[in-house]
């Protein structure tokens, strides 16, 4: 268990350490993130619409969005140079690398969430100061189970024709649940309701996250195994 | 028993085409005849009046959808376990009619929503559950048609179908907090049936037709799969 453990970090690092060294995915995913959130500012229409009836759900669309692009690189990097065929004849186990790119996806998804926080506060003139831990915490709860289900498609789609048309139109229903959820909590959060009023959603959250982390680990040795 | 060298399976694959048509054709007769029973011999409803009787198509082609895509799902799981390509073949026949059903569920609901709810679509739990399950299997299908080799196909798709299977009650429960304005359960609910008998008499005939229809349709599917595999065979 603490060689499994060992061993997706190392998996992780080296992901990370790939993507530190070009910054390539990063820096477009990141950017791609603010844009969405300029557009979706254009898209209002201010004398209709306040910035706060909006913002919970640019919030998310952004997150989504960007968290798509973002794991359309994991397994897009490995094609080269038949990378990923080094990475399974590897004496690692498949339950480890999984949870090592789960791992590098959840840093990348994670960073550009990073980013695209500040901004989203900056565009859209929220006050987060007393809720950011709750927006950070469902952030968190909403993106592990998303990311988990992304992470295998990702894998699957990789092998395909049109990988990243795929990702997306494979991967958007499984998004809805977590989706729909953190969308709640974070209206709720910005209107200052107890926190008894989200515990249902944020239960369907963890549930899901519960779920999905458990049966992607489980069917991940399906996709990569020929 | 086929000679060496000749497909083993293209004999086999026109008997199970020809079964499946014919299979389809009596369920389509069926259909017709549930028509006659539904507009002469059923009550018009009192509320609704005649547009209620298009409800004898919605609910049985939800029906067959739904049986449709269970039945992927506890393919894809057997597949995974089996490795039977003929699990992988039903699968895949089932969700492609599994579709075509809930299209026409999905035609028929706003059909039947403008004049009585006055919207041609809203985004109640339930109307908003099949939605995505219609648009998960279009996913399927487009995955299915986007990988070459038949073996990692299966693989992929088998771990779609069991993904989607799961994601089912967590789009419900979703959804489902957005309060419901679909009509509730009037049959499979734990109380009796809130139907009068000549109503739900046509429901049922239909509902029966439809399986028969979704059963019609998944074996030519399958026979014309079987002869893909049988052409591909010889020509290998």
């Amino acid at each position: 268990m603490r060689d499994a453990a060992r061993l997706a970090l190392v998996v992780a690092a080296k992901d990370i350490r790939a993507e530190l060294r070009s910054r390539t995915a990063l820096l477009s995913a990141t950017v791609f993130a603010a844009l969405v959130l300029v557009i979706f500012n254009f898209a209002r229409d201010p004398t209709a619409l306040s910035a706060t009836d909006l913002a919970p759900s640019a919030l998310w669309v952004t997150f989504a969005f960007a968290a798509m692009v973002a794991m359309n690189r994991a397994f897009t990097v490995e094609r080269e140079n038949g990378a990923f065929d080094g990475l399974l004849l590897a004496p690692i186990p498949r339950g480890a690398l999984f949870a090592g790119k789960l791992l590098a996806n959840l840093a990348f998804v994670g960073a550009v969430e990073a980013v695209a926080l500040p901004l989203f506060v900056l565009f859209f003139n929220v006050d987060l100061s007393r809720v950011l831990g709750g927006i950070v915490g469902t952030a968190v709860l909403a993106t592990i189970g998303f990311v988990a289900v992304g992470t295998v498609f990702g894998a699957m789609a990789v092998r395909t024709r049109f990988a990243e048309l795929l990702l997306p139109v494979l991967l958007l229903p499984f998004m809805v649940p977590p989706l729909v959820g953190a969308v709640q909590v974070t209206s709720r959060l910005l209107a200052d309701r107890p926190l008894s009023e989200m515990l249902g959603w944020l239960r369907i959250l963890a549930a899901y996250d519960l779920v999905f982390v458990t049966l992607a680990t489980l069917v991940f040795a399906f996709v990569v195994d020929e | 028993m086929t000679a060496v060298g000749s497909p083993p399976s293209l004999d086999r694959a026109r008997a199970v085409i020809r079964r499946g048509t014919a299979l389809s054709l009596v369920a389509l007769l069926g259909i017709a005849g549930v028509y006659v029973v539904a507009l002469a011999f059923t009550p018009i409803e009192a509320h609704q009046g005649l547009a209620q009787k298009i409800f004898y198509i919605h609910v049985p082609a939800a029906w067959s959808a739904l049986l449709a895509f269970s039945l992927v799902g506890i393919a894809s799981v057997l597949y995974l376990w089996l490795e039977d390509p003929r699990l992988d073949l039903f699968a895949a026949s089932s969700a492609e009619v599994g579709v075509a059903f809930s299209a026409v569920m999905l035609t028929t609901g706003p059909i039947w929503a403008k004049p009585i709810w006055g919207t041609w679509w809203t985004w109640d739990a339930r109307l908003t559950l099949t939605l995505f399950l219609f648009f998960l299997f279009v996913g399927y299908l487009s995955l299915r048609t986007a990988v070459h080799d038949r073996h990692e196909r299966a693989r992929f798709s088998a771990v779609v179908g069991i993904m989607g299977m799961l994601l089912v009650p967590f789009v419900h429960l979703s959804v489902y907090l957005f309060r419901t304005l679909h009509p509730q359960p009037i049959v499979l609910k734990p109380s009796a049936p809130s139907l009068p008998w000549e109503m739900l008499r046509t429901l049922l005939l239909s509902v029966l037709m439809f399986t028969l229809l979704y059963l019609g349709l998944l074996t030519m599917r399958y026979g014309l799969g079987l002869a893909a595999e049988a052409r591909e065979q010889r020509d290998a």
